[in-house]
């Protein structure tokens, strides 16, 4: 079953003032008259974590937020869990758990407090919220007790935010670009968190980060100038692009020369390493018939996956 | 229900935590003190000036303070304590859009009306605690001095302008649901205030307005009854009414 559905969905903000700092931020320097989001289509399974991908400003905070009911869409059609989102009093929001881009809490409190106080506004039984609160902070790293808000770092509000949003045990989990932020380490810890609830919950988690991408998504979706302009899983999605290459490295360099005489497509990359462009799985066995008919032994055969990085350029046409 | 405690136990955790509550209550107690202080010390300060002010030509005769004066100085501090509320109140909800945490509230199923329900209760109660603690240390400082039954109507004078301040909330609730800024959210009162004090010009109208009950000293001196107070007061209940139902309305669609 799909958790989130969004189809035909377009949302532009037109000559109305935009009030939001973070979109100001977003499309500073463009004109607002232009639509934003224009016939967005796509879906996401349950139990899978959704990479939306994009670069600032193509549309991802504005569609996370019409999925939260935050903003009104000008057409088309939102569900979350099979029932239809709608702008302000949004009933869906109960399924759901957000962790914004900058999370922010009230600086007077202790985490557990504002994860009480969440867990009341939520409708959770004082004891349940009290058990899952304990549970979430120990996951996220943030146990030590009764420090408050006010100096805590960012990512340790980035941690604190993910517990808030798993707090009420959604069945879909949104992060808006959850990493951007944080330094190797904390993008680490971050996306391992993501990982350990996959089980619990589906994840939807933009980004402009493609090694987190394809560190812990299933399905991605390209979105360049309001559309989606690729989706699928990650190795369909790759697949695209299969066969990019094959790299070989030889131990010596007499191997790599007797390698390129009898096999004219490698071109040599370095002293022993060689490189064969467009090639499939298949001919992968077809030169290690040829390495072991010839006796050469290889230090390394490597298919060469194609890297998102060049999908992404290539979707932006840069 | 549940939702509406919680919130509100955040919201006076807020208060007393980032030490405004204190501040608040200093105040009030600080101009209930004020009152009668002032009174009692003015013809102490006259007769220290009078050599150098007959020096200059006035002559100062014996001054007669009693519980009035005490009263007169209570109405002519209390709206500048009003003032100093608003300002501590004003960005109630506008430093919760800008710090963006609202978001988490409503994204967690937070019915929106009942952030504004929470935000008035909030500011109801500390008005209502520090007017009453403030008139309550000037009566017992006059009743201490003096004698309070020099005035008349004590209470139901104070308890107009309390409802002045009652208003004037209603307003932060109303212009904070339209506006993003602190200083848009007081000028839309001042100006309110402005055009009501304008038409308060045309005498007609004027037993109508919220404006009248400023005037609600006079009813010390017994000079006035207090039944010519009642039109404004019940206009003033339904322009509070007003004022926190397009709140919650306008609150609704708001983009935040």
């Amino acid at each position: 079953m799909d958790m989130l559905t969004c189809s035909h969905v377009s949302k532009s903000f037109g000559k109305r003032k935009i009030s939001d700092k973070k979109f100001n931020k977003e499309f500073d320097n463009k004109i607002f008259d232009n639509k934003v989001l224009m016939d967005l289509t796509f879906s996401v399974p349950e139990h899978t974590i959704f990479g939306f991908i994009g670069q600032n400003g193509a549309g991802k905070t504005t569609t996370m937020k019409l999925i939260l009911g935050l903003l009104e869409r000008d057409s088309g059609e939102i569900f979350v869990n099979g029932i239809p989102v709608s702008f302000g009093q949004n009933r869906t929001n109960r399924y759901i758990g957000y962790l914004p881009d900058v999370p922010e809490f009230y600086s007077f409190m202790t985490p557990l407090e504002y994860l009480m106080l969440c867990g009341e506004i939520t409708g959770m039984e004082k004891k349940e919220s009290q058990d899952r609160a304990d549970r979430l902070l120990h996951l996220v790293g943030l146990s030590k007790p009764q420090k408050r808000i006010q100096g805590f770092s960012r990512g340790m509000k980035q941690r604190l935010g993910i517990a808030q949003a798993l707090l009420n045990s959604p069945k879909l989990l949104i992060c808006d670009e959850p990493t951007s932020a944080l330094d190797p380490l904390g993008r680490k810890e971050i996306l391992e968190i993501l990982c350990s609830v996959k089980n619990e919950t589906t994840i939807l988690f933009s980004t402009h980060i493609l090694s987190d991408v394809e560190r812990i998504c299933d399905k991605i979706a390209f979105l360049h100038n309001g559309k989606i302009a690729l989706q699928g899983t990650l190795e369909e999605i790759k697949g695209i692009r299969k066969g990019n290459g094959i790299e070989i490295e030889f131990n010596r360099q007499e191997d790599a020369n007797l390698f390129t005489e009898k096999y004219k497509e490698g071109k040599r990359t370095g002293k022993v390493q060689v490189c064969c462009y467009q090639k499939t799985e298949k001919d992968v066995i077809e030169i290690m018939q040829l390495l072991a008919r010839n006796n050469i032994s290889p230090q390394r055969i490597e298919m060469l996956e194609p890297a998102l990085e060049d999908l992404f350029m290539e979707v932006v046409g840069k | 229900m549940k939702q509406l405690t919680a919130f509100t136990k955040k919201e006076f955790m807020e208060f007393i935590r980032t030490g405004k509550a204190l501040l608040l209550m200093i105040l009030f107690v600080l101009f209930g003190i004020m009152n009668p202080a002032v009174a009692k010390l003015t013809p102490w300060l006259l007769e220290a000036m009078s050599q150098d002010l007959t020096e200059t030509g006035f002559v100062i005769t014996e001054i007669k303070v009693d519980a009035m004066s005490s009263w007169a100085q209570f109405y002519k501090n209390i709206p500048i304590a009003l003032i100093l509320f608003l300002f501590l109140f004003s960005g109630i909800l506008i430093a919760e859009y800008h710090k963006g945490t609202l978001v988490n509230m409503i994204t967690k199923g937070m019915d929106r009306w009942k952030i504004l329900m929470s935000k008035l209760i909030v500011m109801i109660f500390f008005w209502t605690a520090g007017y009453w603690i403030c008139y309550g240390i000037t009566y017992l400082y006059n009743a201490w001095f003096w004698d309070n039954r020099a005035a008349s109507y004590l209470l139901f004078s104070a308890f107009c302008f309390y409802l002045i301040g009652i208003w004037i909330i209603s307003l932060v609730v109303c212009f904070s649901a339209f506006f993003e800024n602190n200083s848009a959210v007081l000028i839309a009162i001042a100006c309110s205030f402005l055009l009501v004090y304008l038409i308060g010009f045309i005498q007609k109208v004027k037993k109508f307005l919220p404006i009248k009950l400023l005037d609600s000293a006079d009813l010390l001196s017994g000079t006035k009854e207090a039944s010519e107070y009642s039109y404004a007061m019940v206009v003033l209940i339904l322009l509070v009414i007003v004022n926190i139902t397009i709140a919650v309305i306008q609150f609704n669609k708001k983009n935040l």
